[in-house]
């Protein structure tokens, strides 16, 4: 694949928390347009992953490049990256006092009162950013926040986790809406996603093209994600490790 | 019941170096007001459009003068002082200084001891203007100057009154002392809804002492702003909830700066059975030093009382003390209390920078959030004024 069809690229990317690594050789590479979906056990460190690439304490990237549109941002502040298209949702936002949701968002975006209303956020728009909000209530709002920032790169942590079935289904649509899955192929080439998933729900609304295994190894499976979940769901992630069916990164990257 | 000591760092000048005797200042319209005041009173609230319908009455006294003085409602009286105490003997013998002691302190003293100006406001009984503010502004226009005022505010069984008190200084001014006693007197089923916003300068020594009694379902609300530069302030209000039912509540949004002493509190003594009290204030020190306190005493049966008191510190320098004092002195008394005070947590800052805002954006927007006290009960108006000042310091700010 030619770099110029990639929207984001992690190249041999080490990741470090504190004085230990938690992550090396992390290469992955995703086109304008695709959505990729990332499994791993627990405390692997995806969550950490997708903080590095955002910029956000305590992840730091110690070794290896992110590439962003072509352009190396892994020096780049949390905000540049933010306003050159990156966005990720939180697990655990902190609570902003007195900072209302709706002010918040005219300050960076934009938003339309659909999506508030498809969200079923018209109720506490108001509200203070994330004052009491409870486990599905963060996950809407973090993705109504984001949809407000316009970002070309989407990543989502766990974007189901808490999330009640009747509410399941109106993120999953705003998802697939966000990346731009509703839309023909050939529309579809300014939003890229990164989504990390443990029930595989979101797989049902995301027709993503791929998806990848981690463990403290890197990136030790990929393939279509549906197959992966499967697996996993079957055999666990041991199954995994001694498969090894290790990514061939090789028309990327070129062999070293 | 003494307040704890701590030591503030600057020489303050002594009283006596300030001068008492201030030029007379004519009575004017308000049309015909310098720009300059003008500018200075906007500042702190004053309106001076469309007055007939934002404001039910108008004081305004420049140094020791009241330069317009202004009513239009039936059932509200707006006298100055001293011409107040002519009019009623009762106001002497009842109220004046009957909340707060001459002999409290140099400062109490000193107002005591030489003339004052100052206001009387009376809702009669049964006054229903509170939705639209008194306005009242106490200003210092001559240098080192030290003002002595004295307010007392009635408000009668069933009133309803809302006064909007600014309290700034000319920008000419490098040097000045004031020294406020207001007295508050709430009575059965009255609300009195007592704003402040204050921006003196940087070298003004600010002295109120004030004081008031709250009787049974009244309810007494104090808001109070000071965002701008200004060397010492020293307030601690006291209310007495006598009454069965009596409410007082105090708010306070606050902030310091280099070389700023502000020791800020209130206190409130619920007397009355299931009389209650609030005390909350927020504080932001960019250096100098800040003391919040906030005391409730529960005396009467089934009272409750709650204080918060939060600071947040931008500056390496900067000190807050939080001084959250509950005293029960009944086993149905119900008082309980926060206080937090710290710096911006760097999540919360990066949180905002992970949407797009700049760390100095994301900064403002943390602080100006954590000072948009929600005030229940007071009318938009009023709350728009409250905003103007907290923008205007946000914009200041960063
Ligand atoms: N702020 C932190 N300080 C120290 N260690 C952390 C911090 N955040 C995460 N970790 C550690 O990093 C590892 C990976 O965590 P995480 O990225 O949350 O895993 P995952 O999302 O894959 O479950 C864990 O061992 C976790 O304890
Ligand atoms: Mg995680």
């Amino acid at each position: 694949m030619n770099e110029n069809d990639l929207m984001i690229q992690l190249k041999n990317v080490e990741v470090t928390v504190g004085d230990s690594v938690l992550l090396s050789n992390i290469n992955l590479a995703i086109p304008y347009g695709e959505t990729h979906v990332m499994f791993g056990p627990n405390g692997i460190g995806k969550t950490t992953l997708l903080k590095a690439i955002m910029g956000l304490p305590p992840a730091k990237v110690t070794s290896g490049q992110i590439i962003f549109k072509g352009k190396d941002i892994t020096n780049w502040s949390i905000d540049e990256r933010a306003r050159d298209g990156l966005a990720l949702t939180f697990q655990k936002p902190p609570e902003i006092r007195g900072l209302k949701m709706n002010d918040f968002m005219n300050m960076y975006g934009s938003y339309e009162d659909e999506e508030v209303e498809s969200l079923n956020m018209s109720y506490m728009i108001e509200r203070e950013l994330n004052d009491g909000f409870s486990g599905g209530e963060i996950k809407r709002s973090e993705l109504m926040q984001i949809r407000a920032q316009k970002p070309q790169f989407v990543m989502l942590d766990e974007p189901e986790s808490g999330v009640d079935m009747e509410h399941m289904d109106i993120i999953g649509k705003s998802i697939n809406n966000l990346l731009q899955r509703d839309k023909m192929i050939y529309e579809r080439k300014t939003v890229s996603g990164l989504i990390i998933t443990h029930t595989g729900f979101v797989l049902d609304y995301v027709n993503a093209e791929k998806g990848y295994v981690f463990n403290r190894d890197g990136v030790i499976c990929e393939g279509h994600p549906r197959d992966i979940y499967q697996h996993i769901q079957k055999d666990g992630f041991n199954q995994c490790a001694s498969c090894m069916k290790v990514a061939d990164f090789a028309d990327v990257f070129g062999s070293d | 019941m003494s307040l704890v000591v701590i030591k503030m760092t600057s020489n303050e000048k002594k009283l006596s170096k300030y001068d008492i005797d201030a030029t007379e200042h004519p009575a004017i319209d308000l049309s015909s007001i310098s720009s300059e005041d003008k500018k200075s009173l906007e500042e702190v609230g004053v309106d001076f459009d469309n007055i007939k319908q934002t404001r039910t009455a108008t004081f305004i006294q420049k140094d020791q003068s009241v330069i317009n003085i202004d009513q239009q409602n039936e059932g509200l009286e707006i006298l100055d002082i001293n011409t107040a105490l002519k009019k009623y003997d009762w106001l002497r013998e009842e109220y004046l200084w009957k909340s707060v002691s001459p002999d409290k302190d140099e400062y109490t003293e000193a107002a005591h001891k030489f003339p004052v100006q100052g206001y009387f406001i009376r809702a009669s009984k049964g006054y229903k203007g509170g939705n639209i503010p008194v306005q009242s502004c106490l200003y210092i226009a001559q240098d080192n100057l030290m003002q002595r005022v004295h307010n007392i505010i009635i408000a009668e069984e069933g009133a309803e009154l809302n006064i909007i008190n600014g309290c700034t200084t000319s920008v000419t001014v490098k040097e000045g002392a004031h020294l406020g006693i207001t007295e508050y007197y709430v009575k059965k089923d009255a609300k009195l809804t007592f704003t402040m916003i204050h921006s003196w300068g940087e070298n003004v020594l600010v002295r109120p002492r004030s004081a008031g009694v709250v009787e049974e379902n009244g309810l007494f609300i104090s808001n109070f702003i000071s965002l701008k530069p200004v060397k010492s302030i020293q307030s601690y209000p006291s209310i007495k909830c006598n009454g069965k039912n009596a409410t007082a509540r105090f708010y306070s949004v606050v902030a310091s700066f280099e070389g700023n002493e502000l020791d800020l509190g209130a206190e409130v003594v619920l007397n009355g059975e299931a009389s209650s009290g609030e005390i909350i204030s927020r504080a932001v020190c960019h250096g100098g030093n800040i003391i919040a306190r906030g005391r409730i005493i529960g005396n009467g049966k089934r009272c409750k009382g709650h204080l918060e008191c939060d600071g947040l510190i931008l500056h390496e320098e900067g000190t807050i003390s939080a001084i959250p004092e509950l005293h029960g002195n009944t086993n149905n008394a119900e008082l309980s209390h926060e206080a937090a005070v710290g710096r911006i947590g760097q999540e919360k800052i990066n949180y905002l920078q992970a949407r797009g805002l700049t760390e100095e954006e994301a900064v403002n927007a943390i602080v100006t959030g954590f000072i948009s006290l929600d005030i229940p009960g007071i009318p938009d108006s009023l709350n728009d004024k409250i905003e103007e000042a907290i923008n205007s310091y946000g914009d200041a700010m960063f």
